[in-house]
């Protein structure tokens, strides 16, 4: 087996014209720094209190995950799928499934598409109030903003696992369908939560929005241009702050989201404040698609009837799947060579390819930004590291 | 569009390049076009920068490894078979060179298209590991083709900061490979476990290490 080695070493630092070489300071942000979301380094040259370099260090959470489904049957992936982005676990399993469909050309009921948009839009509501949660306790907030999301998300949760049996790894989805349908009473309880979810959201845009503190740390600070957003594979709501006009729900017209009328809000100026809003203005619109697939939810069957649980082999071939999930385009590639597990299994991870801009961001901003512009790009690291 | 006018396109555009359509038997009908490392950069410019495709997202990228299918067939011998000569049945291993593949998803933003499939091919993985890097051409790749240089040991050209991404800079081997064979003193810490006593015994009486009873654990 070839061992080549590739070029390790950095590119020697260019001294700036005020500061000499040697005064150029470089520490390491993480693994355990709180504010990396999960075990993520960031090593970082200052200059002062300004960045002059970030190079951000993977694979603290690396298990090979791809290695370890190439060896499984492809539902036996499935459970694990969870464990990537742990916070919506339902949107990882739904772009598996789909990718898995489109391999093997397997049909969705009706009603399975619907109990699919309605867990997806609960998964994206709770990321996203959690997500600006995190954003304020990074940005030194003390709990109040946090502990507001996690009073709905705990609603939400409690709704997961009224309908899966998990709070978080749910392992909901399976190929042609979903697992489980809902139990007696789930819909009217769901409904209440989501006719509640405005009210919050109008207590935290209130406490957030026209915040001067949140204006003063977020607007002009980590401007993502839109040529580079497209460049660099930004996806989701990161890129629609960018002025990105791009929605694989809207563009794909998966599953059944052409039935539901929704808006897709996007950002002007690119910064940490605009993703803000715009995940702020997003959950709005997954509330207005919750009520419509609420409303129109069909009766039948869950799952697919034709399809086979055991000794499924799909037939030699290779689809790629994609999703926007609540932190950008999740897609699954797969690789079937006729056998009962994938050949080749591939996670496309929209936090890892988010980072990819990390430290364009963050140069020649200063250290406090860079904790803001790392909570405003979203990133799990279970699936960044996979 | 279809990737046929795709192809024709590109041909047109990129004189000298080599593109084969590469059929997809499964229902998903994501067909791809094979280019040749050559001319790999220009197709790419060309797909991204001609006003009619305008493929400027580049969503995934990834590693394959193809090792070359191990076949046996039979073959007529000549052998001394109780001291005469005769014609022996053998069978004989045929091992073909395998070869690592990259696989690029595009997606047009402009024109909403995608996706669109390109695969580029290192032949004979033993004799070239060696592709041009399209980091220059999409941003995405940049972290991508770094995993794949980690897990596959595709090494690109022309990448700008071609490092491991997920492995430690010491780690040898690439464990996406199909090949890859676990090293079997990953953990060799003693424990009362005899499977695992008995090979840190093996890898410590090789280091010149101090042995412990067998079957010691506590």
């Amino acid at each position: 087996m070839s061992t080549s080695a590739g070029p390790t070493a950095q590119p020697e630092l260019e001294p700036t014209s005020e500061t000499s070489k040697d005064q150029l300071l470089e520490i390491a942000m993480g693994p355990q720094h709180p504010s990396t979301h999960g075990v993520f380094r960031m090593n970082v040259v200052l200059d002062g209190e300004h960045v002059v370099r970030l190079k951000p260090v993977f694979g603290y959470l690396h298990r090979n995950h791809e290695k370890i489904a190439e060896s499984e049957t492809y539902l036996g992936s499935m459970p694990y799928t969870d464990r990537l982005d742990y916070i919506c676990s339902i949107t990882n399993n739904w772009a598996y499934a789909l990718a898995v469909e489109k391999l093997a050309g397997i049909e969705v009921p009706e009603r399975a598409e619907y109990l699919r948009v309605i867990t997806g839009e609960l998964t994206r509501l709770q990321n996203h109030a959690c997500l600006i949660g995190f954003l304020m306790q990074d940005m030194g907030s003390s709990g109040t903003p946090l502990m507001y999301a996690f009073r709905e998300r705990e609603k939400i949760l409690d709704l997961f696992e009224s309908l899966t049996g998990a709070r978080m790894m749910c392992n909901y989805m399976r190929f042609g369908g979903c697992r489980a349908d809902l139990p007696t009473g789930w819909l009217d309880q769901a409904k209440k939560v989501v006719a509640g979810f405005p009210r919050f959201l109008d207590e935290y845009e209130q406490l957030l929005v026209g915040n001067e503190i949140l204006m003063d740390r977020t607007q002009d600070v980590g401007v993502l241009s839109r040529e580079l957003a497209v460049s660099a594979g930004i996806s989701g709501p990161m890129a629609r702050a960018s002025g990105v006009d791009y929605d694989i729900r809207k563009v794909d017209h998966y599953s059944i989201y052409d039935r539901f009328a929704f808006r897709v809000p996007l950002g002007t100026h690119g910064d940490v404040y605009d993703r803000f809003m715009v995940r702020l203005l997003e959950m709005r619109e997954s509330v207005n698609i919750l009520e419509q697939a609420m409303r129109d939810i069909p009766p039948g069957p869950i799952v697919d009837p034709k399809m086979k649980v055991r000794g499924f082999r799909p037939k030699p071939g290779e689809a790629y799947g994609r999703i926007e999930s609540p932190k950008g385009e999740l897609g699954f590639y797969l690789i079937s060579d006729g056998s009962p597990n994938p050949y080749r299994y591939r996670v496309r991870p929209p936090s890892l390819i988010n980072l990819t801009v990390l430290e364009d961001l963050c140069v020649g901003r200063n250290v406090a930004d860079i904790v803001a512009i790392l909570g405003s790009i979203d990133i799990v690291l279970g699936e960044v590291d996979r | 569009m279809n990737l046929e006018a795709i192809k024709s396109k590109l041909e047109a555009a990129v004189p000298g390049c080599r593109l084969v359509l590469v059929a997809n038997p499964s229902p998903s009908g994501q067909h791809s076009l094979r280019i040749d490392s050559a001319h790999a950069v220009a197709v790419a410019l060309c797909l991204r920068d001609a006003p009619g495709l305008r493929f400027d997202f580049c969503s995934n990228v990834t590693g394959i490894d193809w090792p070359g299918k191990q076949t046996t067939e039979k073959v007529m011998a000549r052998k001394l078979v109780d001291g005469i000569e005769q014609d022996v049945e053998e069978l004989r291993t045929i091992a073909p060179p395998g070869s690592l593949e990259v696989v690029y998803h595009l997606f047009s933003i402009e024109k909403k298209l995608g996706p669109l499939v390109l695969r580029i091919s290192t032949g004979d993985r033993d004799a070239n590991v060696h592709l041009p890097s399209l980091t220059p051409v999409w941003r995405s790749a940049e972290l991508q083709e770094r995993e794949i240089f980690d897990l596959f040991g595709v090494v690109f050209d022309g990448h700008p900061d071609l490092r491991r991404l997920l492995l430690w800079d010491e780690f040898q081997e690439h464990p996406m490979r199909r090949d890859y064979v676990e090293p079997d003193d990953y953990e060799y810490e003693p424990t009362a476990h005899d499977e695992v006593l008995r090979r840190a015994n093996q890898h410590l009486s090789e280091a010149g290490g101090k042995l412990q009873s067998e079957g010691g654990g506590r």
